[in-house]
């Protein structure tokens, strides 16, 4: 008896959360003897449980019973330490076939800009025929409503069936962070998936300097941003469109990428960042297709032509005029501030903490963040390993946001989906299009951004429609999954509830069910 | 049985939901008799130089070369509306209000804020308090606690998917989100139902969301169902979304809102409608932001329209976050300002009039030599309106807008 008192006793904050959780806790000395030992065991087992599955609802984008099992198997320091090398993981083949299919992921970004430009389909479309204005548009459309489909079921297919689960949710998570709209433009429309992919993905778990490098060369952001058109006045390159200072990039990399809006920046330094960037775009695909322009990375182009070499002073350094190295000196510094160490720091205690992250992890985070020179895996392992994290009263707070609520219920049902695109359009539908934050702040991440009463009810309806097979079969054993993944979770009024539902019913009522919501 | 009571009751039997019927709002209504505000907010920051232009100042076409409209008169010129500012021509459909009196404009106004960040002045702006982070209520909201509590779940109305900033607070508000797309439906949960039981008593903030969901879509479903339809699907909204559609993707916008805030027990409703941000490419008389003008004009006019007499105690506000620069930039487009234009419609609006202080686009009255300086505080124009149209008293206004005292009245209601 004593020893599993003392088994327990470890255990103490979590027996807390079943507490809070269950809504009907009692003490183990209310109890004597085998019973108690039993109960003792029963909670300990049970606390466990809800361990495991707090670790996965923030690590993954929903818990499945393989999953459980997994960790029960290997334990959770292992899970964690695969999870933060994701390569140590093997990777699905489907999968990895479906992006290898997919150019509009995987291709070069600049063959995608040769292929999909509007000019060059418009081309195209006249070449196969079309006749009028109408006609062309409408061929267009269809090419770019064709790719948009493409990108949203790869990234729904990755985000519900991927082993390498945590970079997935650190992809999604980086990608709003430099969010990229597909709704700006033409160009965004077939760039997005290669933006996640190139420039993101590969640098998930990396270094930060390296996703802001990748993420300021990449087409898709410079043309979202504007900068491609960012010029300097007067520049031997200033032409038609193409003649003046465009800020919009410049303050975005500051306010909402690095430092933060609080970050101690000023519309000076906005100015003379913008100044800095003059000439960064991306290489025109005609020009490149006679081969007067040599493109660089994913098809970037820096135009010496249209770039202010005068001196600037940022963030109160001079930097010299120099061409294209400003830009890495400016990167260089922004990167390693400590304004953007406690900005990355913060949102990434939001995500995965609390909506209200506490002050000592954001400081330790930071800590870690500049010590490492921004080391993102690094800055996960001390959060994921926190108290903070594992702290009884950070557990179930987090109210999902419509994306990562349709992708867990689809992960813990099992339904195999068969439309991708019904899917996507229920996320739309909640008020978080794939791909279509159209302003670069990206969506918020927390239950006041998303917990409204129109939206908790499309959820419990969508929840009983996928359960019933509505979006894909489900598999035979379905409660059994669901209740593997969720019956831990769940307090008294619904484990009462549930009791008196017909038993179709029931697989759909816990993944509509208050205790699935949250995470 | 009182309205809250009885919509209970309501959801309990199905079809038995009877829409809000004339006399039950307001029963203490002496405060004020159904008056109504609609507040639709243009994110993105629109570029109000163009849409009351200052043609009378010679300086608005040298500094805009390429995207200034024309002086009146002229084919795609703009509409007179003094004899110094004219209209945007896209927004010709708002031409009868302002010979009707029931439109005016005030220039140069905004948020005494300096921020060029669009998030953090749309956040000042929907929470009222500029320049204070820490304020977690939005100034519409607060404005409801003020207001005769109707016990309404449809007090106010959000027309968009999720609860924007503005709304945010203690006063509940009702989403019509489904119903935009015109598929609201009554929900039928007997009690015993196990929705009912898991959702139903919770004293969280799920529980509350849960009761006032199936409230709200049984009074909205409703109020849409009464009578013939307001116009087809609007699933272009939804892929546009963020809360912000264009007013080309959410064309039937004005007709929707007139419908439900018809609802007696409607007292404000919001719409925020986006793709103001011309960077690039702004055009003139035409392009690109002619087209979503032209949207937002044929929005507001249905509006009045379908409103009927009920324009007669409302009072519509457009605002946006700030202004945009007084020039153009490199890209025929413009940037993030300072200064802008707002809005005010409705039955009782002194209107027919340009308000504010704007003296000229010189450098040398610009604010930093670049924008369109702030001379009317954007809460100087809420508070006229609030506290003539809505008769709030000065105790109540300032729980709408702690820390600030209008220095100035501008009598923008009759």
């Amino acid at each position: 008896m004593n020893k599993a008192i003392t088994y327990s006793m470890a255990a103490v904050l979590l027996t807390a959360t079943t507490c809070s959780l269950a809504g009907s806790c009692q003490s183990p000395s209310a109890f004597t003897g085998q019973a108690a030992i039993n109960t003792v065991n029963a909670t300990r087992q049970s606390a466990e449980d809800q361990k495991i599955l707090h670790l996965l609802n923030r690590m993954t984008f929903g818990a499945t019973p393989e999953d459980i099992a997994l960790v029960k198997n290997i334990g959770i320091d292992e899970y964690i330490r695969q999870q933060l090398d994701p390569r140590s993981i093997p990777q699905n083949q489907d999968l990895n076939q479906m992006v290898a299919d997919l150019p509009v992921i995987s291709g070069d970004p600049m063959n995608l800009m040769m292929t999909y430009s509007r000019q060059v389909l418009m081309e195209k479309a006249k070449s196969d025929g079309a006749q009028d204005k109408e006609a062309i548009q409408k061929q267009i459309g269809k090419t770019y409503q064709g790719l948009h489909q493409q990108m949203l079921m790869a990234k729904l297919r990755r985000n519900i069936e991927s082993p390498r689960q945590l970079e997935e949710v650190m992809t999604d998570f980086w990608y709003n962070h430099f969010n990229v709209a597909a709704n700006k433009g033409a160009m965004d429309r077939f760039l997005c998936g290669s933006f996640e992919q190139q420039a993101i993905r590969p640098y998930a778990l990396g270094n930060f300097r390296d996703l802001l490098e990748a993420t300021a060369h990449h087409p898709a952001m410079l043309f979202y941003l504007d900068n491609w058109q960012n010029t300097a006045p007067n520049s031997a390159g200033s032409r038609g469109k193409l003649k003046g200072i465009n800020e919009n990039y410049a303050r975005e990399l500051m306010e909402l990428h690095t430092l933060g809006v609080d970050g101690g920046y000023t519309q000076h330094d906005v100015v003379a960042l913008a100044h800095i960037l003059t000439g960064l775009g991306f290489a025109p695909p005609k020009a490149v297709a006679l081969g007067r322009v040599q493109p660089g990375v994913f098809g970037s182009y820096f135009d010496r032509n249209r770039h202010d070499f005068g001196d600037k002073v940022l963030l109160g350094r001079t930097i010299k005029g120099n061409g294209e190295s400003e830009i890495e000196q400016a990167l260089d510094m922004l990167a390693m501030h400590p304004s953007t160490a406690h900005h990355i720091s913060y949102q990434l205690a939001q995500y995965f903490v609390s909506d209200n992250p506490p002050e000592a992890l954001v400081n330790r985070l930071s800590q870690t963040y500049l010590h490492t020179g921004g080391n993102i895996k690094a800055v996960m392992n001390e959060l994921l390993h926190s108290p903070e994290f594992w702290d009884s009263k950070n557990v179930a707070v987090k109210y999902k946001s419509p994306y990562r609520y349709a992708v867990s219920v689809v992960r813990t049902s099992g339904a195999q989906i068969t439309d991708y695109k019904k899917l996507a359009g229920f996320v739309a539908s909640l008020g978080q299009p794939i791909y279509g934050c159209l302003t670069p702040d990206g969506y918020k991440n927390t239950q006041e951004a998303w917990l409204n009463p129109d939206g908790l009810l499309k959820r419990i309806a969508f929840a009983a429609n996928v359960a019933r097979g509505g979006l894909g079969q489900v598999p035979d054993n379905e409660l059994n999954r669901v209740e593997a993944s969720v019956a831990p979770l769940l307090g008294k009024k619904t484990t009462t509830a549930l009791a008196s539902a017909r038993e179709p019913q029931k697989a759909g009522l816990m993944l509509g069910s208050p205790e699935f919501m949250t995470y | 049985m009182d309205r809250r009571e009885f919509l209970k009751a309501g959801l309990f039997s199905l079809g038995m939901f009877i829409p809000g019927t004339q006399g039950w709002a307001y029963s203490n209504g002496k405060q004020n008799g159904g008056h109504k505000l609609v507040v639709v907010f243009l994110r993105g920051a629109i570029d109000g130089l163009n849409v009351v232009a200052p043609y009378g100042d010679e300086r608005y076409y040298q500094i805009r070369q390429s995207i200034a409209i024309p002086r009146p008169g002229s084919e795609g010129s703009l509409l007179d509306l003094d004899g110094y500012f004219g209209l945007n021509p896209a927004l010709q459909p708002l031409l009868p209000l302002w010979q009707n009196k029931q439109l005016a404009f005030v220039h140069a106004s905004g948020s005494p804020d300096e921020t060029r960040s669009h998030f953090d002045a749309q956040d000042y702006m929907e929470s009222g308090v500029p320049g204070v982070k820490s304020i977690s209520t939005g100034w519409l909201n607060r404005l409801l606690t003020q207001l005769p509590d109707n016990q309404s779940p449809i007090r106010a109305i959000n027309v968009g998917p999720t609860l924007p900033r503005i709304l945010e607070g203690p006063a509940t508000v009702g989403m019509a989100s489904g119903a935009l797309n015109g598929n609201a439906r009554p929900i039928n949960l007997p009690e015993n139902s196990p929705l009912m039981q898991m959702y139903g008593n919770r004293s969280d903030a799920l529980g509350a969301a849960f009761r006032n969901g199936v409230d709200a879509q049984n009074q909205i479903a409703g109020d849409l169902n009464n009578g013939d339809s307001a116009g087809g699907g609007d699933d272009r909204m939804m892929r546009a979304s963020k809360g912000a559609p264009s007013p080309v993707a959410f064309p039937n916008f004005g007709a929707k809102i007139a419908k439900l805030t018809h609802d007696p027990s409607v007292q404000v409703a919001f719409v925020a409608l986006g793709g103001w941000d011309t960077h690039i490419n702004q055009g003139a008389s035409k392009g690109q932001l002619a087209n979503k003008l032209t949207g937002l004009g044929k929005g507001l006019a249905e509006m009045v329209k379908a409103m009927g007499s009920d324009f007669e105690n409302t009072t519509i506000l457009v605002m946006s976050e700030f202004g945009r620069t007084a020039k153009e930039n490199g890209n025929g487009g413009t940037d993030h300002g300072h200064g802008n234009v707002m809005w005010v419609l409705g039955g009782a609006v002194n209107g027919g009039k340009v308000y504010g202080r704007f003296s000229s686009l010189a450098d040398r009255d610009l604010h930093e030599s670049r924008d369109l300086p702030v001379t009317t505080d954007f809460r100087t124009v809420l508070s006229s309106v609030i506290s003539e149209h809505l008769e709030l008293s000065s105790k109540s206004l300032a729980q709408v807008f702690p820390e600030f005292t209008a220095r100035e009245r501008l009598a923008l209601l009759t």
